[in-house]
């Protein structure tokens, strides 16, 4: 039987069998493809090593939740469904694409295994899967070009606005979708019309449209039609692919590498070079990211990787209070460093070795003004990671000796003394004295044993306001029956935003007195209720015993019946928790601290928007405090705006950083007297029963 | 006890203030001094500076040069070389042009050199019994300056108390005796500060404001009493983050480092990241409404009234006296 | 273009009381951390800068005892070429005028066509600069808070009140002793320091320099330290508010709170 319409592997054009250009097109297609692939490659094959091979397990679970489920897009829900439509219907629909550009030389081929009935089903999903995929991009592009979300925009200092690449690959996915579904709608209409056993459109698909369309258009036109849409399909295709590694939709290629290789732990910070042990880092030549290629290789493919979907910027507290900081031109002038300096064409454009990335693709400022709050990296939908590149750039600038005036201060006093503002070490421990009556603290600096060794840190020691916190953790331990001493004078401080602010060899200083004097005092656990504290402790440092925040403790100690405490007051107070960033998204710390608010019968608490994962940093801890961003406002004010919003007038921390901003944010906000701050430890100490 | 001279500073025709603290300095190394004072400019209208002076100093050395147009410390003391006796003792008020002048002076003289001089607790024979200040005025110190081959003592501006005195001195002209005036540093021009942009870095009164202020439109309450007392105006972090003042006028750790005299703190707690920018140990007044504010414990005195209220009370006062 | 920066070693009070020792002869220097003098630390940041620009090499200079090579080393770590440390017992107990006298010796002995030194230091009298310069008979000039480099001259400024500046053509050689704020120092880290930690730093004492002990010796002595006379917290003015003005104003006058 002849057959209804002339496959391409048979048509003839003026006498040329367009077969031809049928192997032609992927011929060029994929040595163009596979030529930009490797000019990609160029940077990361030679960039800082990096360990990535290390758990496949837990690569393979990230890939299958993240990459294939999809799982982060839903947190924002229009453009999560959008995307998830779009990936599965690429997913579904590479294998139809496939069989495509062979079946242009290659009449009747199958691709293996969707031969018979799988054929047949996976027929009905591709149809159903390209109409998705049209109206997908349909609405997505109405999206971009008429409503225009806000975090889509492109602040004038980053460059021009990103739309037109935008929708211009829309348009891409899209000529595909109905070229395909054309292909086969002509063949169909032409089957039809001679009365030939015609292949099955799924009802309602777009290729069952085409075909009710087509089923009374002349056989020739069917022809014609047939072959266009082929060729069209096909060359979009290969232009598609060549077209991906030269922008944002790079990330159609590299996510599911990008996933694979992300980060499986949070609240650490990479090695300063991976392979160097910490004992060798003084042989170094040079330390941080100074240049492009000392960016490891993964931080390069992040770069490739960024979607410009604008969602960590969107979570960057520092970008919402108008720092110059936004994580997504972190990425993405990055992704255009490699683009333009290993050009397609051309040689490297390698720079001399005086050369800088800060004050040329980063400024000083942009990088300082990370509060390694993490929410960028957890908002991601590929896995991207900013806080290990932003502390390689802070290295580089340390070892440069580009330290703001107010960071290089504390920085000193924390080298001379072990506390940023330089205070003596003897008097570390002065804040016992007020509580010295109700609870005496062992010093364990003078000897004395405890089975738990509480964490203070500086700003807890040292700070007059945020003593209280430490004199608050005290009671509330001998409350609950905790055997517990401080180091005192040997406690320096944990050094846990000197290594996030890039002095790595005063961090590892202070990390080794502390281990000693820890390891010296006996303690079997440490407890602490400083959120640094305990992530340094419990990430940053080596060999310790177990390290539990003051909230899993005290929360033990109530389910145990040790600590009794009384019930609200009635006083029609409404609480909030804040989540502080280094216990909830750097350590996943959410539960204990709002099961211990709710040990308090009577105590109502309302969550605010933006809460546990999404918490939105308060200002940022540590040398923080010291350093002078440029910004329009506070962050704690958003925050305290937040909490009113949310209905509540108590705002409760577990932080003395976030206690610091939250209580300046209140006054700047001119919010006293109708919000006020209290920390965890604080209101569990009003409320323990003695 | 060498004869003692006193450098003139002198500007627009008048006599600085310190001209006459220094004879009463002078007077506290030797009750009986009759120290001689050296008054150098340009020709014109030096005389009349002269005669002001001849109202305090018995003695008035006039020297008058064309190449002090510009009151140049490498000229002047090219010609104190050669006008002055070996054994002197001169005084000079501590300011940034007897910073200049005074301590290469004494090494040409080849006399003794002290400087920043808080009091003068008389002379032992040769040595002058005199007392400094060291680490930001948080410690004083008792200092022999043995000034038997003469000394050269800088003293702080404004701690020795003038005194009412006429002398009707006699004015000596020892222009003839200056010299040869040629250095290898020219003096080129003065660049003035920008207008309106204050340095709270040199201020020695200010008056801070803080939270307190509640408003931006109460920013003014301070600027009043600034004016009355003749201060200038600071403030603390929160002030500036409203955007309420210039950075420039920002007192603390992340702000401003000030050393005034005197430090009138108003509607400000006192954290210690504010604190730390005040150093060289002012008398400092607290004044807030919060009777538990930190600021009170750092404070010499303190005040607990609201500073809306209290400062333009405080501005009228002043302003009446 | 040589530079040589003359630095000194100082106890870092910024942020601590300083309290005497029981003998009321010094301050109490048990819980004292020592640091380059911060307005040393400009003028080697200052010298770095100008090398950078105009070419040459900068060393850092110090009086001391053995301790005092610390801030020689951060110095260096900073980016200066060469320290030197001058030390001899003879040296202890030397006056402003004293240390002047060691460092000419040391000048002499190289070929600098700029010498810098802070401006003044915490526990000094801001003399060190201007002796040196007279007795090397160069020009000298003090807070300066801008250089530019033209050549064998310098055009420096000199902060003077009210924030304006004093502009002045100095032929090199010359010493200038420079104030806060001329520039924004660079950071020294620990792995900077850690760099330079093996580095010799030849030391010089009194025979080295070709001085004997009378060149040194004091003419002006501290005889001890002993607390300005401050009271206790705040003295709390009570009562209504037409006395409390009454009584502030009295005292603002007294402290020269009123013009």
């Amino acid at each position: 039987m002849e057959p209804a319409l002339l496959s391409p592997a048979h048509y003839k054009f003026f006498h040329i069998p367009v077969a031809l250009f049928a192997v032609l097109i992927p011929l060029v297609g994929t040595a163009a493809f596979v030529f930009i692939m490797k000019r990609r490659l160029d940077p990361m094959l030679t960039a800082a090593p990096d360990s990535r091979w290390d758990r496949i397990l837990g690569r393979v679970i990230k890939v299958l939740k993240i990459w294939l489920a999809q799982w982060r897009q839903p947190r924002y829900m229009t453009a999560g469904v959008l995307h998830i439509i779009i990936f599965a219907g690429f997913l579904i629909l590479s294998v139809r694409s496939t069989t495509l550009v062979f079946l242009g030389f290659w009449d009747g081929f199958v691709f293996p295994g969707f031969g018979g009935a799988a054929g047949h089903v996976y027929a009905v999903l591709k149809d159903y899967a390209a109409t998705a995929v049209l109206l997908a991009c349909c609405v997505a592009a109405v999206r971009r070009g008429i409503f225009k979300p806000e975090r889509y925009a492109v602040p004038k200092r980053y460059g021009k606005d990103h739309t037109g690449e935008a929708v211009f690959v829309l348009a891409l996915i899209a000529t595909l979708m109905i070229s395909e579904s054309l292909f086969e709608a002509s063949l169909v209409a032409a089957q039809i019309q001679q009365l030939q056993p015609a292949e099955f459109l799924a009802p309602g698909s777009l290729a069952w449209i085409f075909r009710n369309m087509l089923v009374d258009t002349p056989i020739t036109q069917l022809q014609s039609l047939h072959i266009g849409a082929y060729f069209v399909h096909d060359i979009t295709f290969f232009f598609f692919l060549c077209f991906l590694p030269l922008g944002k939709h790079f990330h159609v290629i590299t996510s599911l590498f990008n996933v694979f290789f992300m980060r499986l732990e949070r609240g650490n910070i990479k090695p300063v070079l991976h392979g160097v042990a910490d004992d060798q880092l003084d042989d170094l030549e040079s330390f941080g990211v100074k240049q492009y290629q000392d960016f490891t290789w993964k931080h390069v493919l992040d770069f490739y990787s960024c979607a410009d979907c604008g969602r960590c910027s969107d979570h960057c507290p520092a970008n919402a209070v108008k720092r110059p900081l936004s994580p997504r031109f972190i990425s993405i002038k990055g992704r255009d460093y490699a683009f333009n300096h290993f050009p397609l064409l051309g040689a490297d454009q390698t720079k001399d070795d005086e050369y800088r990335l800060i004050g040329d693709v980063y400024d000083e400022d942009e990088i300082w003004s990370c509060t390694t709050c993490g929410a960028c990296e957890q908002e991601c939908p590929l896995g991207i990671e900013y806080i290990d590149k932003i502390v390689d750039l802070r290295r580089g600038m340390v070892e440069d000796g580009n330290v703001p005036q107010s960071l290089q201060k504390p920085l000193r006093a924390l080298e001379k003394r072990g506390n940023p503002w330089g205070k003596v070490e003897k008097k570390r421990s002065a804040w016992v004295k007020a509580v010295a009556e109700e609870c005496p603290v062992k010093l364990l600096e003078k000897g004395a044993e405890a089975e738990t060794l509480y964490f203070v840190d500086s700003i807890s020691s040292y700070d007059d306001r945020m003593q209280e916190i430490a004199q608050a953790t005290a009671k509330t331990l001998d409350a609950a029956g905790v055997d517990f001493g401080i180091l005192g004078k040997d406690e320096k401080d944990s050094g846990h935003d000197v290594r996030r602010f890039g002095e790595e060899m005063l961090f590892q200083d202070l990390r080794a007195q502390n281990t000693d004097a820890i390891l010296e005092s006996g303690a079997r656990q440490i407890v602490t209720a400083d959120p640094h504290a305990y992530n340094c402790l419990k990430n940053d440092y080596d060999g310790l015993p177990p390290v539990r925040h003051i909230s899993e403790v005290l929360l033990e100690k109530i389910k145990k019946g040790v600590l009794k405490l009384s019930a609200a007051n009635g006083d029609g107070k409404v609480y909030t928790y804040h989540d502080p960033c280094y216990l909830g998204r750097h350590n996943s710390l959410y539960e204990a601290p709002r099961k211990l608010l709710d040990a308090i019968s009577g105590l109502e608490r309302v969550e605010m928007l933006q809460n546990r994962d999404r918490s939105f940093c308060c200002g940022g801890g540590g040398l923080m405090l010291f350093y002078e961003p440029e910004e329009e406002q506070r962050m704690g004010v958003l925050r305290v705006q937040m909490a009113a919003a949310a209905g509540a007038n108590v705002i409760v921390t577990a932080c003395p950083f976030c206690l610091v901003n939250m209580e300046d944010a209140i006054k700047v906000a001119g919010m006293e007297g109708k919000l006020e701050a209290i920390d965890l430890c604080e209101l569990v100490d009003r409320h323990t029963v003695a | 006890m060498a004869q003692l001279f006193a450098y003139i500073l002198h500007k627009d025709g008048e006599l600085d203030d310190s001209a006459m603290e220094l004879l009463a300095a002078a007077k506290k190394i030797d009750a009986g001094a009759n120290p001689t004072a050296i008054v150098a400019g340009a020709p014109d209208g030096l005389d009349d500076v002269c005669n002001k002076a001849a109202a305090g100093y018995s003695e008035v050395w006039k020297v008058a040069s064309d190449a002090l147009a510009y009151p140049d410390a490498e000229i002047t003391r090219k010609i104190l070389v050669n006008i002055l006796p070996a054994d002197g003792i001169v005084l000079l008020s501590h300011e940034h042009f007897a910073m200049d002048l005074a301590p290469g002076l004494s090494v040409k003289l080849d006399s003794a050199f002290a400087a920043d001089v808080v009091d003068i607790e008389g002379a032992d024979g040769d040595t002058l019994k005199l007392v400094r200040q060291a680490y930001g005025g948080a410690v004083s110190a008792h200092v022999d300056c043995d000034a038997s081959a003469g000394a050269v003592l800088t003293l702080r501006p404004g701690v020795f108390a003038a005194e009412d005195v006429s002398a009707g001195g006699t004015v000596v002209d020892k222009s003839g005796e200056a010299g040869d005036t040629a250095t290898a540093r020219k003096f080129i021009e003065i660049v003035e500060a920008e207008a309106g942009d204050v340095d709270i870095t040199k201020s020695e009164v200010l008056v801070s404001v803080g939270r307190g202020v509640e408003d931006e439109d109460n920013i003014e309450v301070a600027f009043d009493l600034a004016k009355a007392m003749g201060a200038d105006v600071s403030c603390s972090r929160p002030i500036v983050d409203a955007k309420w003042m210039a950075k420039a006028r920002q007192v603390g750790t992340s702000g401003q480092t000030v050393k005034p005299k005197v430090y009138l703190a108003c509607g400000i707690s006192g954290s210690f990241q504010h604190m730390g920018g005040i150093k060289g140990n002012p008398f400092i007044v607290a004044i807030n409404k919060n009777a538990k504010a930190p600021i009170f414990q750092v404070a010499d005195v303190g005040i607990v009234a609201d500073i809306l209220e209290f400062l333009p009370d405080l501005t009228e006062k002043i302003e009446e006296a | 273009m040589e530079i040589l920066v003359c630095v000194k070693r100082v106890p870092d009070t910024s942020e601590n009381e300083i309290e005497l020792n029981s003998a009321g002869n010094d301050i109490e220097r048990d819980d004292l951390v020592y640091s380059v003098n911060e307005w040393d630390n400009y003028a080697v940041e200052e010298a770095l800068q100008i090398v950078d620009k105009a070419g040459g090499s900068v060393t850092v200079v110090t009086v001391g005892d053995d301790e005092s090579e610390e801030v020689l080393r951060r110095e260096m770590a900073m980016g200066a070429d060469k320290g030197i440390l001058l030390s001899d017992d003879a040296f202890e107990g030397a006056d402003g005028r004293g240390i002047a006298t060691i460092l000419k010796a040391a000048v002499d002995q190289g070929s600098y066509d700029l010498i810098l030194t802070g401006a003044q230091a915490d526990d000094g009298a801001a003399q060190v600069g201007g002796m040196l310069a007279a007795m090397l008979d160069v020009p000298y000039a003090s807070l300066v808070n801008k250089i530019d480099v033209n050549g064998d001259k310098i055009t420096v400024g000199r902060e003077i009140e009210g924030g304006n500046q004093e502009m002045h053509e100095i032929a090199l050689p010359c010493v200038l002793s420079i104030q806060t704020g001329i520039n924004e120092p660079r950071y020294v880290g620990i792995r900077g320091i850690r760099k330079v930690a093996s580095v010799e730093i030849p030391t010089l004492g009194a025979g080295d320099l070709g001085l004997d002990a009378g060149a040194v010796a004091a003419k002006v002595k501290r005889l001890d330290y002993f607390l300005p006379d401050m009271g206790e917290g705040a003295e709390m003015l009570e009562g209504d508010t037409d006395e409390i003005i009454e009584k502030l104003i009295e005292m603002l006058k007294a402290k020269g709170g009123l013009k």
